[in-house]
């Protein structure tokens, strides 16, 4: 006995040098092992930087927009006074450009009105529309540049560069430099990324239409998907029997909730737009697709809520007389609500970022005004950085990662939401 | 009309409430015994005149807008719509629509006009005809709901009853969406069987649906093989659970083995937010960056890289699925019992050894389903592709080179016209059946595996 207890002692002497390799070794492995996932973690979180980093370093820019202060002398010679509406406001502009550059010759003056943005003409025909009296005297606006200006002044063109790879010449930068000694040039926040809808101009667009689009189909697709879901929820957690009905049911939901999205765009492109013959690019249709997307995922959270209630809660409402229903609707959905409300947050953030089905049914539209009923055709904030990203102007690169930048903002707020409300209204049973 | 409509049912449901709550309680006033409480002689009021009404309004508002356009087409003069394919057909009817809708473009023929006045006056009388259904039935609902109030009757069991019933429709929608995706998908599939046989569909190796419009437009004869499409879907995919499994893998080991609890409460949410970003924004993130980025090593090494990789499209959509695999696989970890994990440490292990060589077995069917799972939305994910991948399907295997998926194919044919009737548009329906059967098949086995797994322990 002893004789064997000192062979296992001499075979397995911890202090012999093959034993403190061998654990050196191990030793080893295990922090190469760690470091492998550090590693992995850390990768991740540096293309989240870089991800991040590009959007607000890129969308910073088109949150200030480059405007520039004239005095447009309204001539009666391009307007009636009878009918401002249908001046040439556009010579109108012209003549503002040669009161501000008195040297410039008639060849000039067409280059040089480039510098406003288009919309400039319609700021001046809207004042003078309003108050015809301004016929014959000088309006002073401040309208935007338009887009190769606007890159100039935020140092986003290269001035030494050979002047036929750049969009504005010599001449060009020589002007705008002498409107910016002047004084005339500013760069104010950019507002009309708000106020606007989309536009062909990069300086004129902006996510008013997606903006409300986007809100149009959120509010439809949480009429539609919230009671739809709850009451799936319910019937499925607390009535349904178990029989093959309620297995078919429950595989079903499931597998919805796994169906690629796009899938979900052919659904609604075949039934809602080809038998229903509902409009194209409406929110109503987007909001109803994107309901059935929600669906699966509110009755999957409401479900979790429900199974969370203990079932001390139910015996009790039971043995006091409730019947099954009281129990549900005045005990058991009460204490799940918070849940529910965390999973249907979530689930509607999902459907705000969601572009696939939108795009097959049309809301990559362009559409210049804000949607005024569900019915309009319309855009939605992700299907808005669709079109911007295919987009080929300078402006429109910086106008994308704003808008992305307004989307995750408001993902970000939906998100805070429902951990504020898991955090304020969870119990631990 | 469809406001005037709810507001007239909604008052109607108020004054059913009250009117039968009042004359129940009046009854228990006078000395009877109420089987039910008043309320739910309120409630059952409620639902008897809100859940027909709400089905009648809806199932206007469904009908009326094909009906209506059936009747203004039938109601043209005759013979203005001989000689017209469909398409002009369809084209007319949108003009009177919009003429309808006050936005007259040119000077408009006279049928027409007069076509859009009688689309606008059938509208009117459509609006006017269901406020009065619905007032009709508002009324027979009060007024039965009323005859009903009676010291014996079961209001709640009744109330009961209806809630019940509608709990089961709400359960029962999922499956006749699930029924609507398969039927409108089989339905137009076969519609482009019937133009282009199934075995070329299936396999064809040359994808070139720019088939002409018009007699006189060059463009390719059309070739409808999905292979090359198929094919390149598989590389993407590839591409990116080649990068994202290890890392994700790793990441969760990580997470679950070594990390302190306070690292793991910052960490973890910090992976989620990866998921939680729209696809959108990676597909910008993809041609702003990564392929670029792609673009320049491959110059600096002198490999030739076409413009759109399956490499920037692949790696970019890893970067989504890495929170997705993490956090299967931690689940899946964490799901091993807590006695292995002691037995493993008691014996002397050191903890990469417990993980390697105990929990990671243990944990692998978890993990197999969550990386099926991450295979299926791969195969699904549209919009990174969109915009990142290309447009040209091609037979190739080779990651650097540009290639097409079947949700690219997809959302191509079917952006811009959607005429019901060519088999351009149609072959988006085929490729989406594909796609769906191929996403429901892997999400099946996953499923399979994940249960099986979860068998082993319990």
């Amino acid at each position: 006995m002893s004789d064997q207890s000192a062979d296992i002692a001499q075979r397995h002497d911890w202090g012999s040098a093959r034993f403190q390799s061998n654990l050196a070794r191990r030793r080893r492995n295990e922090k190469i092992l760690a470091a492998f996932g550090l590693g992995a973690i850390a990768m991740a979180f540096l293309v989240l930087a870089i991800l991040l980093w590009t959007l607000i370093s890129g969308g910073a820019q088109a949150f200030r927009q480059t405007h520039v202060a004239i005095e447009v002398p309204v001539s009666a010679e391009w307007v009636d006074p009878a009918d401002p509406a249908k001046g040439n406001y556009r010579n109108v502009i012209r003549d503002a450009m040669q009161t501000t550059f008195p040297d410039a010759d008639p060849s000039e003056l067409r280059a040089l009105s480039g510098i406003l943005s288009n919309a400039a003409q319609f700021v001046v025909r809207d004042k003078v529309v309003a108050d015809p009296s301004l016929i014959g005297q000088t309006v002073s606006i401040d309208v935007p540049t338009s887009d190769p200006y606007d890159q100039l002044n935020k140092g986003n063109v290269d001035t030494q560069s050979a002047e036929n790879t750049r969009r504005l010449s010599d001449a060009d930068i020589a002007a705008f430099q002498q409107l910016k000694d002047q004084d005339r040039i500013s760069l104010p926040i950019n507002w009309a990324l708000f106020t606007n809808a989309d536009s062909r101009f990069p300086e004129l667009a902006g996510l008013k239409g997606a903006i409300v689009g986007s809100a149009y189909a959120l509010l439809i697709c949480f009429l539609i998907s919230f009671p739809l879901g709850i009451g799936a929820a319910i019937y499925l957690e607390e009535f349904a029997p178990k029989n093959k009905l309620s297995d078919i049911i429950e595989v079903n939901i499931n597998n919805l909730a796994a169906v690629p999205s796009v899938v979900f765009g052919l659904l609604a492109l075949a039934v809602f737009l080809g038998w229903f013959g509902m409009p194209r690019s409406a929110p109503l249709v987007g909001g109803l697709t994107l309901g059935i997307m929600t669906l699966p995922t509110i009755i999957i959270a409401t479900r979790a809520a429900l199974k969370a209630v203990p079932p001390s809660i139910r015996e009790a409402a039971l043995g006091v007389g409730a019947s099954k229903q009281q129990v549900v609707f005045g005990h058991v959905l009460p204490l799940a609500m918070p849940g529910i409300l965390t999973g249907t947050i979530i689930g509607l953030a999902q459907a705000l970022g969601e572009t696939a089905p939108l795009l097959l049914i049309g809301m990559n539209a362009f559409v210049t005004a804000a949607p005024a009923t569900p019915f309009d055709a319309s855009t939605a904030l992700p299907t808005q950085i669709f079109i911007w990203a295919d987009s080929p102007e300078r402006g429109f690169v910086s106008r994308t990662s704003a808008a992305i930048l307004v989307l995750l903002g408001f993902l970000v707020v939906m998100n805070a939401v429902a951990i504020w409300l898991r955090n304020r209204f969870e119990r631990r049973w | 009309m469809t406001g005037i409509a709810f507001a007239l049912l909604l008052t109607a449901a108020l004054t059913g409430y009250m009117m039968n709550r009042r004359a129940a309680l009046a009854l228990r006033d006078g000395g009877q015994r109420l089987h039910s409480v008043g309320m739910f002689h309120g409630l059952y009021a409620v639902l008897a005149v809100v859940v027909p009404s709400v089905v009648v309004i809806l199932l206007w508002l469904m009908l009326q807008a094909p009906v209506i356009n059936a009747m203004v087409m039938s109601g043209l003069p005759a013979g203005t719509l001989d000689g017209l394919d469909s398409g002009a057909r369809q084209l007319a009817q949108a003009e009177i629509q919009s003429i309808a809708g006050g936005r007259i473009f040119g000077s408009p023929e006279s049928w027409k006009l007069d076509a859009a006045e009688r689309l606008n006056s059938l509208r009117g009388l459509s609006g006017w005809l269901m406020v009065a259904v619905v007032a009709l039935v508002v009324a027979a609902g009060l007024w039965l709901t009323r005859r009903s109030v009676a010291p014996q009757f079961r209001a709640r069991q009744a109330v009961e009853r209806i809630v019940l019933g509608l709990m089961i429709f709400c359960s029962v929608i999922a499956v006749f969406v699930t029924v609507g995706i398969v039927l409108s998908l089989v339905f137009e599939s076969i519609r482009f069987f019937q133009m282009v046989p199934i075995t070329e569909f299936l396999f064809g190796t040359r994808w070139e649906p720019q088939i002409p419009i018009r007699a006189d437009q060059i463009a390719a004869d059309g070739a409808f093989g999905w292979l090359p499409v198929l094919l390149g879907t598989l590389v993407i995919t590839f591409v990116a659970i080649v990068i994202s499994v290890p890392v994700g893998l790793m990441s969760a080991i990580y997470l679950n083995e070594f990390a302190s609890p306070r690292f793991r409460a910052v960490a973890k949410p910090m992976l989620e937010i990866l998921a939680g970003i729209p696809t959108v924004v990676y597909g910008f993130f993809a041609i702003l960056t990564v392929a670029p980025a792609i673009r320049a090593w491959g110059a600096a090494l002198g490999i030739p890289v076409a413009p759109n990789t399956a490499l920037a499209a692949g790696g970019v959509m890893a970067i989504m699925l890495i929170p997705f695999i993490s956090s299967f696989a931690d689940d899946a970890l964490s799901a091993v019992p807590r006695s292995l994990r002691d037995g493993s440490m008691a014996l002397g292990a050191t903890r990469s050894e417990t993980m390697l060589k105990v929990l990671f077995p243990a944990a692998v069917p978890g993990i197999v389903g969550g990386v099926l799972l991450a295979i299926s939305r791969a195969i699904g994910e549209t919009m990174i592709v969109v915009m990142a991948a290309g447009l040209i399907a091609k037979m190739t295997i080779n990651p650097l080179d540009s290639v097409t998926t079947v949700t690219v194919q997809i959302v191509t044919l079917l952006i811009g016209d959607t005429e019901f009737d060519s088999p351009k548009t149609l072959a988006a329906f085929a490729l989406g059946l594909m796609l769906f059967i191929l996403t429901l098949l892997i999400n099946i086995v996953a499923l399979r595996v994940v249960r099986k797994y979860r068998e082993l322990y319990d």
